[in-house]
């Protein structure tokens, strides 16, 4: 069993890395592998793609390498293979993304990405912090979590599905933020569960075991 | 509901903690990765690392540092002190922290925030503030631990640093650091008002109301406290249900 975080130059993997290696050794999840080779995705069991910084940016980073997002996508949408998008991996999923400048996702997850703006001008953009969950749907993925469990988010722009059903958890913040999406073999998290703490690592166990 | 952070900061030179946590039996009170992990246990929202002896040479001991405790820490880790090009930004998120604080750096050209920002965006970008009262209702900027006046007015350099894109301000009061007499909550406010993104109050913590004061009437998202916790005045714990009680979201859990 392998599991492939992408690594495609967009920020720190490092904690990531370590709270998927954890994990695996808990549940027997098999070999954790940090790359940006598309034959390493084309044989992965599983694909992670993290990302953070801007959705722009993280696109054209993406493409900067030859042939990996189309082994992304032949692994996740031909071969069905479970996919976590973190941050802005998961805000990839959307159809399109509006930082800056108009650019397009994956297409996975109808929907767009767009700025916070919270009706009460009091609170702060970006989003920062530890913001407690609000369950929307069962998914294995989220077993053993539940609404009130915390997780860290650090984000600007979120994620409006164009159909609720594909949204698995939201929080509150001057307004709903998406906190976690769900269709078929995809899951994003706009939090970080590798900084999340207990809940955090729960879900990334539960990802490990994940069989759509 | 976002919750207010309580961010211990732990002093480090030479890889070593400065002043030791003594607020539970640690078999080294020095080393920082066992204090991080105490603080992990005992519910911190992140942590901070200073590298108050920042130097050329002794980089490698804050990169090893952060390594060995994003492998065991999994919350959200600020290193500081010393940082001072993109390149250093680069090899401190690389070794595993997750944000990074400029300080003097960004005083003496605030283009190196913009940069680092456009580079790894600014979410992972802090920008610390040292400032100090010159007048009332009026606050400068100091480098150097506080000796070195710069003339430059701290509610404006907020404004710049954000523009640049800053994502968090740092803001310490170098007129109550270390002294025990609460945060300086007009100059908290003041730059938490002018500003759109995070202000964490920094400097003069001794007690628990002074934790709901910064957040209360200074508006900072987050509070910084060294001493208060690492002598074990206060538990992490204490100091959330305080907060709680007079009516802050804290995250208990």
């Amino acid at each position: 069993m392998l599991t492939v975080l992408v690594d495609y130059d967009s920020g720190n993997l490092h904690s990531a890395q370590k709270a998927f290696e954890r994990m695996a050794r808990e549940v027997g999840g098999g070999e954790v592998l940090v790359s940006s080779r598309p034959e390493d995705v084309a044989r992965a069991d599983r694909v992670v793609l993290p990302g953070d910084g801007a959705f722009p940016a993280c696109r054209r980073q993406l493409d900067a390498f030859t042939g990996l997002y189309e082994a992304i996508e032949e692994a996740v949408q031909a071969k069905g293979r479970p996919f976590l998008g973190i941050c802005v991996g998961m805000q990839m999923m959307a159809s399109k993304g509006h930082e800056y400048e108009t650019v397009d996702g994956f297409g996975w997850i109808p929907g767009d990405v767009v700025k916070i703006e919270p009706d009460d001008r009091s609170l702060k953009v970006p989003h920062m912090g530890w913001n407690d969950l609000v369950i929307e749907r069962a998914h294995p993925v989220l077993e053993g979590i539940h609404t009130g469990d915390h997780a860290y988010f650090v984000h600007s722009y979120q994620f409006r599905v164009a159909d609720t059903g594909h949204r698995l958890a939201h929080c509150l913040y001057g307004g709903d933020i998406t906190a976690i999406v769900g269709r078929d073999n995809m899951v994003g998290t706009q939090f970080h569960p590798e900084k999340s703490q207990a809940a955090g690592l729960r879900l990334i166990a539960n990802f490990l075991r994940w069989d759509p | 509901m976002l919750k207010t952070r309580i961010i211990p900061c732990l002093d480090v030179a030479d890889g070593r903690v400065v002043k030791g946590v003594n607020f539970v039996d640690l078999v080294d009170a020095g080393d920082p990765v066992e204090s991080a992990r105490a603080y992990d246990a005992a519910g911190a929202d992140e942590l901070c690392f200073l590298d108050i002896h920042a130097t050329h040479e002794n980089r490698g001991t804050m990169y090893d540092l952060a390594t060995r405790t994003a492998e065991q820490c999994f919350m959200p880790l600020t290193i500081g002190g010393g940082v001072r090009t993109v390149e250093d930004v680069r090899n401190l998120l690389l070794a595993g922290a997750d944000k990074v604080s400029f300080n003097s750096a960004a005083v003496a050209d605030p283009d190196v925030v913009a940069r680092a920002a456009d580079k790894f965006g600014s979410q992972c970008i802090v920008c610390a503030i040292d400032a100090k009262t010159v007048s009332p209702g009026k606050w400068e900027i100091f480098t150097h631990g506080g000796r070195k006046s710069t003339g430059i007015d701290a509610v404006e350099f907020a404004r710049t640093v954000t523009a640049k894109g800053a994502g968090e301000i740092l803001l310490t009061s170098m007129d109550r650091d270390g002294t025990r007499a609460g945060f300086n909550i007009p100059l908290t406010r003041a730059i938490a008002d002018a500003v759109d993104v995070p202000v964490i109050a920094s400097g003069g913590v001794g007690n628990l109301d002074h934790l709901v004061e910064g957040v209360v009437e200074g508006h900072a998202s987050a509070v910084l406290a060294a001493s208060i916790f690492h002598f074990g005045d206060y538990t992490i714990r204490e100091a959330k249900d305080h907060m709680a009680r007079a009516g802050i979201p804290m995250r208990l859990t």
